[in-house]
């Protein structure tokens, strides 16, 4: 599970999990714009780096600490809402 | 339903635009009373929606994360995705299901698929050359 510290908002890594960004000239993966990298089924998962909250702690979250594991990423809408 | 997640070995992770604090509040005001000792997984806040765009879930109209789900490998491969807008939910049991399916062909390296219809238990395909042209005797719809 996460490490207990803070990331400041939720930011892929610019590269699919288990590899490191590509290194190019726009700064560093915070300053860089989020890049549209889009998902293949069938292909690596982009992967990010993230806050949570799990069982009353604020802790973070990164998706290739998960590999050899699967993983089930579930987006929904809102908190408090009804479906 | 997250026992069995646990069993089959698949982390949970959810993503929504709230903070970390809705979450909190969410799950002990809420959660908690639908679900024994309240959620499980680690809630991910994806707040300005970053997450939600690189997997083309993000609605930036509405400013939300519509429901994308997606089952990864233990290669951090993507094997299935599923998206729904917003108003209809999702089949917990179709998601067990392909994990099952997906679990049996990594296991089988590939020698097994499961056809339409699949279910735990009932028959796969020996994938290989005699199976070719001859489906229909070992499968039936």
């Amino acid at each position: 599970m996460g490490e207990k510290k803070a990331v400041g908002c939720a930011r892929p890594t610019g590269a699919v999990v288990g590899e490191q960004p590509k290194k190019d000239s726009s700064g560093t993966p915070e300053e860089r714009e989020v890049e549209e990298m889009g998902i293949t089924v069938g292909g690596k998962a982009p992967d990010f780096e993230a806050p949570a909250y799990f069982k009353g702690e604020f802790t973070s979250v990164k998706l290739a600490d998960y590999l050899g594991k699967w993983v089930l990423l579930c987006f929904y809408p809102g908190d408090f809402t009804f479906v | 339903m997250y026992p069995e997640f646990e069993k089959l070995n698949v982390q949970v992770l959810s993503v929504s635009v709230d903070s970390m604090f809705v979450h909190k509040v969410w799950d002990e005001t809420e959660l908690a009373k639908m679900v024994d000792g309240g959620i499980p997984f680690p809630m991910i806040a994806d707040g300005a929606g970053n997450l939600g765009k690189v997997y083309g879930v993000y609605d930036s109209n509405a400013g939300v994360d519509i429901r994308g789900r997606f089952l990864i490998d233990p290669d951090g491969v993507i094997q299935a995705a599923e998206i729904l807008t917003p108003p209809v939910g999702r089949n917990v049991q179709e998601t067990i299901r392909q994990v099952k399916a997906f679990q049996l062909v990594r296991e089988t390296g590939g020698a097994e698929a499961c056809p339409s219809g699949w279910t735990p238990g009932s028959t796969t395909l020996k994938v290989g050359p005699d199976l070719v042209g001859n489906v229909w005797k070992v499968w039936k719809p």
